[in-house]
This record gives C-alpha cells, sequence and structure tokens, in this order.
C-alpha cells in the first residue's frame, strides 16, 4: 500500500459506521439471538397454521422492540431511526414477513395515537399496545380502493357524545386479533378535509370481521372489517375533526421507511442464501459458485442491495436531523422493493428446484414480495407522488 | 452480600475459527466478539440471586484490551450494577486472570464469585478454581444448581452423574451449561448500561504480576476428518471394527 493510501484510512478509534454505536450493535445481538430462538424455528409452522401465539407480542415486549422510538412516559424507549433498520434486518432473518407484519403493525397503528392522540388515549392505550398486551392495527384502505385515500366511505356520523361508524375496510393487517383500531372516516364533506382518524376498540357492538386468505403474509392475520352502526365516544377521536388526512400521510412517510427497510432485510436474507447455497450446491462435477454466470448474477444482487442500504441509511439520517423528502422516501420505497422483486427473482433461480419447496426461506420471500410493491402506497402511487413533490 | 462475576470477551461461538498463517494463535482481527456462554450464565444467576434479594449488587469483572468494556455494557445490560475493567494488552493466562481478580476481590469483598467454568477460545477450566486456592475459599465447580442459605448448596455435574456438595461462604462457584438460560438484554437496559459505573484499573496499580508462565508453540487446525464409508453386512462391520479400527 501507498503512503498517500494510507493516508485515507480512519484512525483507529473512528467509529466504525456514521450511524451505529455500540448501544446499536448491542441490541442487534439481542435481537439475533431472540429471533433465533423465538422465531425462526417456528415460522413454517405458523405460516401453515396462519397465525403465530399471541404470546410472541408480550415477548417482543420484553426485549424491548414493540417500544421503540415511543415516550418513557408511555413505556416506550426513545430511539433514532437505525434501531429501526436494525429490527428490519434482524426480523428479516427468520424469513417471515408475514409474521413481522403483525407483530409490528403497531408500527403503523399506534403513531397517530402518539403523535395527535389525546391525553386518556396516550395512557390508557399505548401502554397496553407497546406492553405487548393489546395488539393495534391500522385501517385505511377500503374494498373500494387504497391508492385514493382522500375518496375513502366509511362514515361517522357525529349524535351526540358519539360517532356512529358505518362502512367496510380491506386488507387490514392484524386486522383479524387486533383489540385497537386506528380507523380513517368521512366525518366531513368529499374529499381530503372531510377524513377523521378514531380508535375503535374491537368489542364495540356492530363491528365485526373476516380473515382473508392470501398469497404470501400467511401467518398474518389480513382481515376485512365491518362496521355496522357502531357507536364510538367522540374522546376516541385522534385529532381534529376533518384533519385526519395530514395525520395519515405523515404517517405514511414512516410505514414507507419501514417497508423500504423490511424489503432491504428480505433482499439481504435472498442474497446470503443464494451465495451460501451456491458455494454448496455441485452441478457438473463443481460448485455452482464456480460458474461465472453463477457468480455475476450475485455481484449484481449485491450491487443493488448495497445501493439500497446507502439510500435508506442516509434518507433515515436526514429524516431524524427534521427534514421530510416525501419524494425521495416514495422513490426509496420503490427502489427497495423492486430490488427485493429482482433479488428474490435471481434467488430462487439460483436454488432451481429446491427454491420452489416450501420451508425455503426463498420460496416465502419470493411469494412475499408483491405485497411490498402495493402496500402502503404501490409502486404507481409512489412514483405519481414523487412527481407532484418535484414539481413536474 | 456482593457478587463478582467474571465476563471475558472472547470469540463469538457462531464465528467460524481461523489459525493465523505463522501459526502463532488465531485469527481475531474484524472477527466479531461476545461475551464467553459460560460467563453469560454467571451473570444470570448472579443477576437472579440479586432479584431474589440473596445479593446486594452484581460487579462484572473483566480483563484485558479496552474493548472488554463492551462485554462489561453486556453484562451492565442484563442487570449487573457497575463494572470493573482490568485494562491489559498483554496475553492473559488464567493465573494471571485469578491473581487480578484475587486483587478486585480483597478490595470489593465480595461474599460470592462466579465465573463460567471455561472460556470457549482456550477451554483453560482453571481460572475459578486457582482464584479459590489463592484467596482459601471453599468452590463449587460445574455448577448445574445453587441455592444460597447459610452457605450455598451447589448440584455439580460430575462424570458419574450429579453430586451435591455444601459450602461455607465465602466460595467461588464455577457454571455449568444447565445452570440457567441466560436473559436478553432487552433495549431498555441496554440504554441504562450507558450510565451505569465503569471503574479501570491495571495490572501495575493492583501489584499483580501478569507474565505468562506457559508457552505456546504451535497453534494448528484440527485435522479434518476423513471421509465414512458405507458396510453392506453387519458382518462386515464387525470385521472392520475388530480388525480395522481395533475398537471390539
Ligand atoms: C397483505 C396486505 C396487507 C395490507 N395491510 C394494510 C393495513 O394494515 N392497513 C391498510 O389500510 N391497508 C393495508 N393494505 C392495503 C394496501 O395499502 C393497498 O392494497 C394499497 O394501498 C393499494 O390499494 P388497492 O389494493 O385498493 O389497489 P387500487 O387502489 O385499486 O390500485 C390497483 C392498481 O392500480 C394502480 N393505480 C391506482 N390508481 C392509479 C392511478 N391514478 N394511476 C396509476 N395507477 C393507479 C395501483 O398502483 C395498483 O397497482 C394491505 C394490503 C395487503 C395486500
Ligand atoms: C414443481 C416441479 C416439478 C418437477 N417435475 C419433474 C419431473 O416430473 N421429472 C423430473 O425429472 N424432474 C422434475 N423437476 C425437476 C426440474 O427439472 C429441475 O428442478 C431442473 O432441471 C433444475 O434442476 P435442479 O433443481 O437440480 O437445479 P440445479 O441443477 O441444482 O441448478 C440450480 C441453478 O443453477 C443453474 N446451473 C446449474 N448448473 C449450471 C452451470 N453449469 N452453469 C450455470 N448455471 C448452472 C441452473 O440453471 C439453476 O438455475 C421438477 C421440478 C419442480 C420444481
Amino acid at each position: 500500500m501507498s503512503a498517500a493510501m494510507r493516508e485515507t484510512l480512519p484512525p483507529p478509534a473512528a467509529p466504525a459506521s456514521p450511524f451505529y454505536t455500540a448501544e446499536h450493535e448491542a441490541f442487534r445481538d439481542t435481537l439475533r439471538r431472540f429471533v433465533s430462538r423465538e422465531i425462526a424455528p417456528y415460522v413454517d409452522e405458523w405460516d401453515e397454521a396462519g397465525e403465530f401465539p399471541r404470546e410472541l407480542y408480550r415477548k417482543a415486549s420484553s426485549i424491548g422492540l414493540l417500544q421503540l422510538g415511543y415516550a418513557e412516559e408511555f413505556g416506550g424507549v426513545p430511539t433514532d431511526p437505525f434501531y429501526r433498520i436494525i429490527v428490519s434486518e434482524e426480523l428479516a432473518k427468520a424469513g417471515s414477513g408475514g409474521v413481522n407484519a403483525s407483530l409490528m403493525s403497531h408500527s403503523i397503528g399506534a403513531p397517530p395515537i402518539a403523535a395527535l392522540g389525546p391525553d386518556w388515549m396516550k395512557r390508557k392505550v399505548l401502554p397496553e399496545i407497546l406492553a405487548g398486551e393489546k395488539i393495534s392495527a391500522l385501517a385505511i384502505t377500503e374494498p373500494s380502493g387504497g391508492s385514493d385515500v382522500a375518496n375513502l366511505k366509511t362514515t361517522a356520523r357525529r349524535e351526540g357524545d358519539h360517532y356512529v361508524v358505518n362502512g367496510q375496510k380491506m386488507f387490514i393487517t392484524s386486522g383479524f386479533r387486533a383489540d385497537y383500531y386506528t380507523v380513517a372516516v368521512r366525518t366531513g364533506g368529499p374529499g381530503a378535509s372531510g377524513v377523521s382518524l378514531l380508535l375503535i376498540e374491537r368489542d364495540r357492538p356492530g363491528f365485526s370481521r373476516t380473515k382473508l386468505r392470501k398469497m404470501g403474509w400467511w401467518a398474518s392475520d389480513t382481515a376485512q372489517l365491518f362496521f355496522d352502526n357502531v357507536k364510538v365516544p367522540v374522546e376516541n377521536l385522534i385529532g381534529e375533526e376533518n384533519r385526519g388526512f395530514i395525520g395519515i400521510m405523515l404517517n405514511f412517510n414512516q410505514e414507507r421507511i419501514g417497508l423500504a427497510a423490511g424489503a432491504h432485510g428480505f433482499a439481504r436474507v435472498c442474497l446470503d442464501e443464494a451465495i451460501a447455497y451456491a458455494r454448496e450446491r455441485h452441478t457438473f462435477g463443481k460448485p455452482l459458485i464456480a460458474n461465472q454466470v453463477i457468480r455475476h448474477k450475485i455481484v449484481d444482487m449485491a450491487m443493488k442491495v448495497n445501493a439500497v442500504k446507502a439510500n435508506l441509511e442516509l434518507l433515515a439520517w436526514r429524516v431524524h436531523q427534521g427534514e421530510r423528502p416525501v419524494a425521495e422516501i416514495c422513490m426509496l420505497k420503490n427502489l427497495a422493493t423492486t430490488t427485493l422483486e429482482y433479488v428474490a427473482n435471481e434467488a430462487m433461480q439460483i436454488f432451481g428446484g429446491a427454491g420452489y419447496l416450501r420451508g425455503a426461506k426463498v420460496e416465502r420471500i419470493y411469494r412475499e414480495t408483491k405485497v411490498m410493491t402495493i402496500g402502503g402506497g404501490s409502486l404507481e402511487i409512489m412514483k405519481d407522488l414523487a412527481a407532484r413533490q418535484m414539481g413536474l | 452480600m456482593k457478587v463478582l462475576v467474571a465476563v471475558k470477551r472472547v470469540i463469538d461461538y457462531n464465528v467460524k475459527i481461523r489459525v493465523k498463517a505463522d501459526k502463532t494463535g488465531v485469527e481475531t482481527a474484524n472477527v466479531k466478539m461476545s461475551m464467553n456462554p459460560f460467563d453469560e450464565i454467571a451473570v444470570e444467576e448472579a443477576i437472579r440471586m440479586k432479584e431474589k434479594g440473596k445479593a446486594t449488587e452484581v460487579i462484572a469483572f473483566s480483563a484485558g484490551p479496552a474493548q472488554c468494556q463492551e462485554t462489561i455494557r453486556t453484562a451492565l445490560a442484563m442487570g449487573a450494577d457497575r463494572g470493573v475493567h482490568v485494562l491489559s494488552d498483554a496475553e492473559l493466562q488464567p493465573l494471571a486472570v485469578a491473581k487480578l481478580m484475587k486483587a478486585v476481590v480483597d478490595k470489593e469483598q465480595p461474599g460470592l464469585v462466579i465465573v463460567g467454568k471455561q472460556a470457549i477460545d482456550d477451554d483453560s477450566n482453571q481460572t475459578g478454581q486457582m482464584l479459590a486456592a489463592l484467596l482459601g475459599w471453599s468452590q463449587g465447580t460445574f455448577a448445574n444448581k445453587l441455592e444460597i442459605g447459610e452457605g450455598v448448596a451447589v448440584k455439580r455435574e460430575v462424570d458419574g452423574g450429579l453430586e451435591n456438595v455444601m459450602l461455607k461462604l465465602p466460595a467461588v462457584i464455577t457454571t455449568d451449561l444447565r445452570l440457567n438460560e441466560p436473559r436478553y438484554a432487552s433495549l431498555p437496559n441496554i440504554m441504562k448500561a450507558k450510565k451505569k459505573p465503569i471503574e479501570q484499573l491495571t495490572s501495575e496499580a493492583l501489584g499483580v504480576d501478569v507474565a505468562p508462565r506457559l508457552k505456546t508453540l504451535k497453534v494448528e487446525e484440527p485435522p479434518t476428518r476423513k471421509a465414512g464409508i458405507k458396510v453392506k453386512t453387519v458382518a462386515e462391520l464387525v470385521e472392520k471394527l475388530k480388525n480395522e479400527a481395533g475398537v471390539i
């Protein structure tokens, strides 16, 4: 090594990363063990069963997994966004998007409560959710459409000190088992300015649900919700009446970074699985990995995964500084989820027939790629929003 | 009663160990390091004693380079109260560690010391026994179960099964695998651990001679196992066991 090159190396005491401290790494360690002991051995069983034990929420809370980013007074642990990235990476290692989606459904259901909810709600509901005692879900999408949120049709009509809710919600993660639903409803006129958020408890008379059978995420209880004259007290309003749309949009920013982090985690797993398999598998008298086609495939996969990681971490850092780069978050979501599609597809190809069998991580991840490019704002909607934000 | 636990920084148990090219040791550069698993069991046992009101304070001890602080932090995140780190970049053999621990015991006056039965790097299985001898304390090695009362009732794992011994306090315990299942360090506790104190000492300040007494001649990979063969009949198996393997 030349002297000039040596000068560009960091000093020995420099942190290994600008984003991750010793505490981040300690939590990663805890998570890695937790996932390998409490989740990974069971994901096949839970997937076939269509759900996982409720106990897992409490176990997850015991290591702090559910409390990330919430204020201490409500039972949370304030953190920077890099803890969430670590969570996505480590949870992905079990290879089941369904378990993650339901176990972490409060990460989309609870932030509006923490940000906009009245005091009583924060004091009662948040601690129960963060302790893993109660399950939280977010219900925005309706049978008539998820992309066009501003035109949602579920109504909440004010009658004295109650709202009366009528309508349906569709594709709701944790929708079958949740205790608390953060529901987008129409309280006013048409369009975005008539939308509010309501907290609806599962045992309200007139509220029912049915489970949906899906292509992937089997371990997640996705449901359709029905509201038939459901009486909800006005104090269950989250934020101001008719001002719910902005809350939904802010929540989406967070959800999309989360989905990007999840997609990155699963893409990394596909890459690692593919490398391990290609080293082990022999065809034509030599390891698969000895073939240039396979080696190049793996390099292309790694290149894309690395690009997602770099983009994800930098955006997470900017958001943490207080910026709200909406267009870039949309693009990140698309980059991450389409990379996952690409990498999962290539990993399946490298696995050959073995990847087509149930029980292979890549098989499940491959089946679970589509929900990532659709849920939380589809590819097309992300591009549309980015274009508008860019002033095009 | 204070409890002192030892936590050694070793190569993580998931890492595939590589011998250095010059055969002087194993590769540790850029290798993930963790707390010795037997020491995690020691920490867990001490914390449980504190939770049951049998111990008042849990102190985590580690000797070695600056990064040992991370290992101590892990113990603090599990629930230990404070740390003692003896900073040393020298090679520390079991006798040196036992002497350093004795110096810390003299200073801290714990009623019980719990260490792992061995560390997964050099597998010496000596430090606890040496420490007990240096202190003139009772020792309960390979503990499978502990019960604190007047003294300590220790169920030990021995070749023939389990053995019960009753120790007078103060005592040194070494942990075996089945003593308990260590808890995860939770995120809130990881955050709290940042604020717990770690005292840093040196062997010079403690007046301990840590010079190695043993010399490593060479470190080599264990020979790779040869592939097995399939036999067709029981008779052939018996014949091979008798004449080739010479075991029957
Ligand atoms: C497994 C799963 C879990 C989910 N969990 C939840 C949840 O917990 N809570 C929740 O509220 N929702 C949830 N969803 C719903 C998800 O957010 C919606 O599926 C998504 O927003 C898309 O809405 P849609 O399915 O109604 O599709 P549509 O809105 O009908 O769109 C269909 C297709 O047309 C495209 N499209 C629509 N409008 C336009 C346009 N103007 N220009 C160009 N293309 C357009 C879309 O991109 C999409 O490809 C979940 C979905 C799935 C599959
Ligand atoms: C649902 C299903 C039904 C099937 N039905 C039948 C059936 O009825 N009868 C039957 O006989 N078989 C059947 N098969 C097996 C199928 O034909 C094989 O899966 C296929 O030939 C690939 O072989 P493999 O799975 O062993 O993959 P491998 O041969 O292990 O290949 C794995 C990957 O590496 C690539 N690869 C391998 N060698 C090289 C190389 N030298 N250079 C570059 N790339 C290489 C392959 O293209 C593939 O992408 C079935 C498979 C499935 C999944």
